[in-house]
């Protein structure tokens, strides 16, 4: 997948609750390449912030040009309170797509797992499965190989603020935990598992570290495979300033050391190659 | 007009390079740089064996710079040789090789392995204020200086370049030291050490606690290092920290640089070291340079 460094064009941007944003860039460059579960390198326009911000994709929209960002605003003067702020017809520039995405086992029955920041994108990944595009489900061509897997889908919020809920409900049964209990199972998502008494075969999923720590631990004992991504401050985007590093189960080819490029090998992995 | 400069005895084809640590071994960003315009690729510092580096987080972003604690993450020299030169000797660019190590022995073996490697340059990381074990007491005491630099000479076949700190009352110093020590060049700054606090969390930033801070708000102290240093020693000075524009690396020539070397502005651009060349170019046209040379040093009061 080619990298580009393009000049995306804001389409629309909303305010979703809680300093999270939806924004839809003019990308067409970006969109063309990009698959579920990567990401995009944003950077603000203010000279003094000079490192991009990489947000994961929430959306793709190939025919149309389009990437749809879902992205929480950090606090006063970031560069994530930036880009809340740009409007219909602004430019920003953005590098990507980055990173490797979600590569779906055919047939296999699966859990899309949301956690906070972590739950956009899953949106993308379940549109994907659905009308068996993924990655995974089709060869270099877009001719389809696999078999449609069933999927159930779980999310994760700390409150009533939930977001693009509705629009998971409309890809597959769809299951949310809150920490406070307003929606929900009251807890985390392994909570909503157990409580809905799920089953699948295997975990594609996105969030905080505990929750990525947790499903490790659940998909090793029930035997599942699981695959999640990760996130960790990053500098290049591209796999050279090596500060987004994960350790890694076995000595990694690139870094002949046990470190994994959360950027260039990930952000999503096999649960079992990475030491969470 | 010409853009060629003499660094040591190797001529570059134009006086920019890209800053260790930032750029990996090129491959990267060849995605979007041709390699092929610029003067050198200076590469990520190697070490004798492979370095896992630091905990992450390993960066952090400060107003108008950063902080990095990666800790010389590397392969090790063998893979290095067998991979990274290979890759960079695709380009028509002279290949300048980073070299860390936490001891004389270690900075010597890497040293003894590069010299019949078809590389141009090796850079002779004594200042990294990641490594606990020895960065900082070599980088910044003369003695220590001197000896690394006469002991690295004594193995090299290629030109040395001793890459120094900022992290000292009297960077003059430092580069009489090394040049007493018979390097070849000097490269000058390496980043700042410096420190960041989430208040929320009221943590460290860095898993390191400490970082090295780089960007366009230590460039004027890496001038006027610069600046001090060109008026101390006679070897040619690679001058580096904060250039994000061509103005700012014209400003380094002014000071004294015969090259420059772009780091962390990389990040913010992957095209800023091309177009820094361009810029360049363009400003020699607009002032009637005839030779890059004539801007070294060419400050005057």
């Amino acid at each position: 997948m080619k990298k580009a460094i393009e000049m995306a064009q804001v389409i629309s941007q909303k305010p979703l609750g809680n300093d999270i944003y939806d924004m839809i860039l003019h990308a067409p460059q970006v969109a063309r390449e990009a698959v579920a579960g990567q990401f995009v390198s944003v950077y603000a326009k203010d000279a003094s912030k000079l490192l991009p911000r990489p947000i994961s994709l929430c959306g793709i929209d190939r025919e149309a040009g389009t990437i749809r960002l879902v992205y929480r605003v950090t606090g006063e003067n970031t560069g994530t309170k930036e880009f809340s702020q740009l409007t219909d017809g602004d430019e920003i520039r953005i590098m990507g797509p980055l990173g490797n995405g979600f590569t779906v086992l055919p047939g296999k029955k699966a859990f899309l797992i949301g956690g906070g920041i972590g739950v956009p994108p899953m949106l993308q990944l379940a549109k994907d499965i659905k009308a068996g595009v993924a990655q995974g489900l089709v060869d270099d061509n877009g001719e389809k190989t696999g078999e449609i897997p069933a999927i159930q889908i779980v999310m994760g919020y700390r409150d009533a603020a939930t977001f693009l809920l509705d629009e998971f409900e409309e890809q597959g049964e769809s299951f949310v935990a809150t920490e406070d209990g307003s929606v929900g199972t009251k807890g985390n998502v392994m909570d909503a598992i157990r409580e809905n008494v799920l089953e699948a075969d295997v975990i594609y999923a996105c969030g905080p570290m505990p929750m990525l720590r947790a499903l490790k631990e659940y998909a090793a004992q029930q035997g599942m495979e699981c695959y999640i991504s990760m996130e960790e401050r990053m500098a290049c985007g591209i796999g050279a300033c090596l500060a987004c590093v994960c350790g890694s189960k076995d000595k990694d080819e690139h870094s002949n050391v046990h470190n994994k490029r959360i950027c260039k090998e990930g952000p999503v992995f096999d649960a079992k190659e990475v030491e969470l | 007009m010409n853009l060629s400069v003499n660094i040591a005895g190797v001529t570059w084809k134009n006086p920019v390079t890209v800053a260790s640590g930032t750029f990996g071994s090129g491959a990267e960003y060849s995605e979007f740089v041709d390699l092929n315009r610029l003067g050198a690729v200076t590469t990520k510092g190697v070490a004798n064996v492979p370095w896992p580096g630091n905990p992450t987080p390993r960066v952090a972003e400060v107003y108008g710079g950063m902080l990095n604690a990666v800790g010389l993450q590397n392969p090790g020299i063998e893979l290095f040789c067998k991979r990274d030169i290979s890759f960079l000797k695709q380009y028509d660019t002279k290949i300048i090789v980073n070299v860390c190590g936490h001891s004389t022995e270690e900075y010597v073996e890497v040293v003894k392995r590069l010299q019949d490697e078809p590389i141009d340059m090796m850079e002779i990381n004594i200042s990294c204020p990641n490594v606990k074990e020895g960065g900082i007491a070599f980088g910044t005491d003369p003695k220590a200086v001197e000896a690394i630099t006469a002991e690295v000479k004594k193995y090299a076949k290629q030109p040395i370049i001793m890459k120094l700190s900022p992290n000292v009352t009297d960077i003059t110093e430092m580069a009489r030291a090394a040049e007493a020590g018979g390097a070849d060049a000097l490269s000058l700054i390496n980043t700042i050490t410096g420190m960041k606090i989430d208040i929320d969390r009221r943590k460290f930033v860095l898993a390191n606690k400490t970082g090295g801070m780089s960007g366009p708000a230590i460039h004027p102290v890496a001038v006027r290092m610069v600046y001090q240093t060109a008026q101390a020693v006679h070897i040619p000075i690679i001058g580096m920290g904060g250039i994000m524009t061509a103005a700012d690396a014209i400003e380094m020539l002014l000071a004294g640089a015969t090259a420059v070397s772009v780091g962390t502005a990389n990040f913010v651009d992957p095209h800023t070291s091309e177009k820094i060349v361009e810029g360049i170019e363009a400003y020699m046209m607009k002032y009637g340079v005839e030779d890059i040379n004539e801007l070294v040093g060419a400050v005057h009061a």
